[in-house]
């Protein structure tokens, strides 16, 4: 018996892709000229960095005071943003995806706002939200002395801003994947809501979650607009790294090349450490 | 069906390159010539008025502007971009122009700029002095020293001894100035004619110690101008008579 | 609980179900009983409430009105306002898809009922090892539900429906998805794990076949009715509704018993024999086997048979046999429709049918029963 079983599921493993053999079904040629020129249109520009980059003077660049303290802020507030991103829109991305109630595709369509509101408007609305003189902000100040502007929340804020639907859009997709069916066999095997949720669906989105955060993560990291809008532009406090590469291509166009490069390499260090689980998942 | 999307789509291509390449066109469709004026983005109100004097003046002759941050367009003339002249909002940024041999002649100094602080309508927080700023119960945004409002904070500064502890050191001058319009700071370091432009949502106080550090706006006709002979005509005009008027009626200095 | 407790599939409890459910174009009226132990197979075409059931018993769904109890647990009752939700029901599924946890072992998939219910880890482990060597994946124990085949996924998610020891188990179509291979061998080990063990169980399906090995009793469902109901046996071979007569794969013409068998609404009559609660003047079926049904390109003479005249609808090559599946002739009866004819190919070949044909269906009248059809 254990003998024909392992046969079996051999057999089946075998179906899985063998590059050396299978041919599959081929793509259309004509495919390869659009991609070929997609690809080139990202990798290109980037290349050009490299060729302008100043090699001699890199380490004097990225090494000084202004650019070491916005590359640890940039760090921080993408990676406490990203946490935000979590905790606010994944519980948002399981209502979307579950919840009955009416008008959750308005609710989802309005989620999206950020990624077509350019992100400088993004920061005049929560400058005029939570600014001092803002909706909310003033009875911040009044009531707490809190102001968020011109401080470090306020970057984090902005990021969270522009990042959320990249998480929300994603996790959602997983959720909706992964369907209620799971769910549902967990509650005939007398697992509660709670439990099917922790036990079940969480494990099968996770490599939605991992993915979401993963981009959500790169676009904190490249955030611009909303930021100086909202949270302006100090060393150590505000200034990220985008912010810092703007203000240095005014005079110096060789640190905003280093400093490119530096953002670069730091993406590509993310995607390639989230992005193996988030392609294998868990499966 | 197929035949039609392809000629449309050929089209459209067809027009945004046109739209694209013809900037340069010396000769448009009605014959007129096309002078291309890259300026710094402060200049944006009297250079439009003098497009529309130099238009007055010389049938014929379209005037297309192109603001930004002065150094964005050097940048862009440097890489080849089809201006014929360049207003520039400081004089290190115009040297880098006529560092890469791109000046047609020594560029002319046609304005001059001082900073001036720019407070909430009614100064509600008796800001009266340059020393003031460093009050500790103020917000106060500057602009960061790359740009040539933030390198003119930074002469005052070292000049009169006071140093400030901005919230925020702003890319541009607009962005400092938008900061304290919107009631989130409570003084910027800005240019007298930026605040007059803000109309009435900032007042400004201006200071003796702002003379320490002025800033040149150089104009230049850019060396081989596709419109040389008008170029230095909008040259003349914009350092003449008419252009001092204009230039004073909006705050600049003038030499 | 159950009183088997997690992880014991032994008896299980009695269930007695009456439930209304109504939605717009479509109602589901139906009372179910089944004793402890007992398998009641429901049998029913598409759309005929089959899944409805099964939801409203699961508690995925509420339905309108009505009551479901499994042994002395009211899990659902309309009138005192009472839904147990789907967890606490004791009430287990094995569905069409295995539909294992992807993230879990086979014996983490196992034992999530028994941890669900508290069962401590190192327990709950070790029965679920006990059950997948009960269904002969004793191997599988530590794979994931990638690594396994389709009928592995199946006994796996067996043992997981059982581990908690459900009061009731429900079978949607547990071997619809299965490879050919796959199937016999599922279709035995579900006989013994469920109908050998005496565990109460809800088997939804197409096959007479699954309804026969794995049922005591049938229910026959159809547009949210019951339209038929006995022990397994009887219903299949005396089918009284053209949906039970299709999947048992007998023919079946509806009317009324006269002496000589059956009278149809047209008139005709057809000869057969009468079983012993048919009375002249009831509703009936006359039911025969398709193998019991000669057909002949020109109407053959002799001794009394039932002549059908039909005309050629379709084709069908069944291994060694061909059903010839009858239409209306212009002007015929129309129900011989869907009639069937099992007739070997050579047969097909001397009468040069082909679809539209003119042909007729001889039926001996010792093979036709008569059954009382209700109404």
């Amino acid at each position: 018996m254990t003998t024909t079983l392992d046969q079996e599921s051999r057999s089946r493993r075998r179906s899985a892709p063998d590059r050396r053999h299978d041919t599959g079904v081929g793509l259309p040629w004509l495919l390869w000229i659009p991609a070929a020129l997609a690809f080139a249109l990202i990798v290109f520009p980037v290349l050009g960095l490299l060729i302008k980059a100043d090699w001699a003077r890199m380490p004097e660049l990225l090494l000084s005071d202004a650019a070491l303290d916005a590359l640890r802020l940039s760090l921080l507030t993408a990676a406490i943003s990203t946490a935000l991103c979590i905790v606010l829109g994944g519980p948002l991305a399981v209502v979307l995806a579950r919840g009955r109630l009416r008008g959750l595709r308005m609710l989802r369509s309005v989620v999206l706002l950020p990624l077509v509101l350019p992100p400088v408007v993004g920061g005049l609305a929560l400058l005029f939200l939570l600014g001092r003189t803002g909706l909310v902000g003033r009875g911040l100040d009044l009531a707490f002395g809190i102001t968020v502007p011109f401080t470090t929340a306020a970057v984090v804020l902005a990021q969270t801003f522009v990042a959320m639907p990249f998480l929300v859009v994603s996790l959602e997709g997983a959720l909706r994947t992964a369907g209620r069916r799971y769910e549902a066999v967990a509650a005939t095997l007398g697992a509660s809501p709670a439990l099917a949720f922790r036990r079940i669906t969480v494990p099968l989105v996770l490599p939605g979650l991992a993915s979401g955060a993963v981009l959500a993560f790169a676009r904190c990291l490249g955030e611009f607009g909303a930021t100086i809008a909202f949270a302006g532009s100090l060393q150590g406090t505000t200034r990220t790294l985008p912010l810092l590469v703007y203000l240095e291509r005014e005079t110096d166009v060789d640190a905003a090349v280093a400093l490119s490069l530096l953002l670069v390499v730091v993406a590509v260090v993310v995607i390639a450490v989230g992005r193996p689980r988030t392609v294998e998942g868990l499966r | 069906m197929k035949v039609r999307v392809l000629t449309v789509v050929t089209a459209v291509l067809c027009l945004a390159l046109a739209g694209c390449g013809g900037g340069s066109d010396g000769a448009g469709a009605s014959g007129n010539r096309t002078l291309n004026v890259f300026a710094a983005a402060s200049l944006t109100d009297v250079f439009t008025t003098f497009e529309k004097q130099f238009e007055t003046e010389n049938p014929g002759v379209d005037v297309k502007l192109n603001f930004g941050s002065s150094s964005d367009l050097a940048q862009q003339i440097v890489n080849g971009a089809p201006a014929d002249v360049f207003a520039a909002a400081s004089d290190a940024t115009m040297k880098s122009v006529t560092d890469a041999g791109l000046a047609a002649g020594t560029p002319t100094v046609f304005a001059t700029n001082v900073l001036q602080i720019a407070t909430a309508p009614g100064n509600p927080k008796g800001i009266a002095s340059f020393a003031d700023l460093a009050r500790p119960d103020l917000k106060v945004v500057v602009c960061a020293p790359q740009v040539p409002c933030g390198a003119a904070s930074d002469k005052v500064e070292k000049a009169t001894g006071v140093t400030l502890t901005p919230v925020s050191e702003e890319p541009d001058v607009k962005s400092t100035l938008g900061k304290v319009s919107t009631g989130n700071a409570d003084a910027g370091l800005v240019y007298p004619t930026d605040v007059l432009a803000a109309g009435n949502r900032v007042q400004g106080v201006s200071f003796p110690e702002a003379d320490r550090a002025p800033t040149n706006y150089p104009i230049a006709v850019v060396k081989g101008a596709p419109q040389a002979e008008p170029a230095q005509r909008f040259q003349d005009l914009v350092t003449g008579e008419f252009g001092r008027k204009t230039l004073q009626a909006a705050g600049f200095g003038t030499p | 609980m159950s009183p088997g407790g997690p992880g014991t599939p032994g008896t299980g409890s009695g269930l007695d179900a009456a439930i209304s459910l109504q939605r717009p174009g479509f109602g589901l009226d139906v009372e179910l009983a089944a004793a402890p132990g007992e398998v009641l197979a429901v049998l029913g075409p598409n759309g005929a409430g089959k899944s409805t059931l099964l939801g409203v018993l699961a508690g995925l769904l509420r339905p309108d009105a009505g009551h479901v109890r499994v042994g002395d647990t009211v899990i659902t009752d309309t009138a005192a306002g009472v839904h147990v939700p789907a967890h606490r029901r004791g009430v287990g599924l094995l569905a069409q898809q295995a539909l294992l946890f992807p993230h879990l072992t086979a014996v983490g998939n196992v034992a999530f009922g028994p941890r669900a219910a508290g069962v401590p880890r190192r327990e709950a482990e070790r029965r679920a090892r006990e059950l997948l060597a009960e269904v002969d994946v004793a191997a599988l124990a530590d794979r994931r539900p990638a690594q396994m085949s389709g009928g592995q996924q199946q006994r796996v998610a067996l043992a997981r429906a059982l581990a908690p020891g459900p009061g009731l188990l429900l079978l949607d179509e547990p071997l619809a998805a299965l490879d050919v291979d796959a199937t016999p061998a599922m279709r035995s080990l579900l006989r013994r794990m469920i109908r050998d063990a005496k565990q109460t169980a809800v088997l939804v399906t197409h096959s007479a076949l699954d309804a026969l090995v794995l049922a005591d009793r049938v229910v026959v469902l159809t547009g949210g009715r019951v339209v038929e109901h006995g022990p397994t046996r009887e219903v299949l071979t005396r089918p009284r509704s053209p949906f039970t007569a299709r999947i048992a794969g007998l023919d079946l013409v509806p009317g009324t018993a006269c002496a000589e068998g059956l009278r149809t609404d047209d008139g005709t009559v057809v000869s057969g024999r009468s079983d012993s609660a048919t009375a002249p003047g009831d509703r009936a079926v006359a039911v025969f086997p398709p193998s019991a049904v000669a057909v002949y390109a020109e109407p053959p003479h002799g001794s009394p048979r039932n002549l059908l005249p039909v005309r050629l609808a379709a084709i069908e090559p069944r291994g060694d046999v061909v059903r010839l599946r009858a239409g209306a002739v212009d002007g015929g009866p129309d129900w011989v429709e869907g009639l069937a004819a099992d007739v070997t190919p050579a047969a097909v070949a001397d009468l040069g049918a082909e679809p539209g044909s003119a042909l007729w269906f001889v039926v001996k009248a010792t093979e036709v029963g008569i059954h009382a059809a209700g109404s």
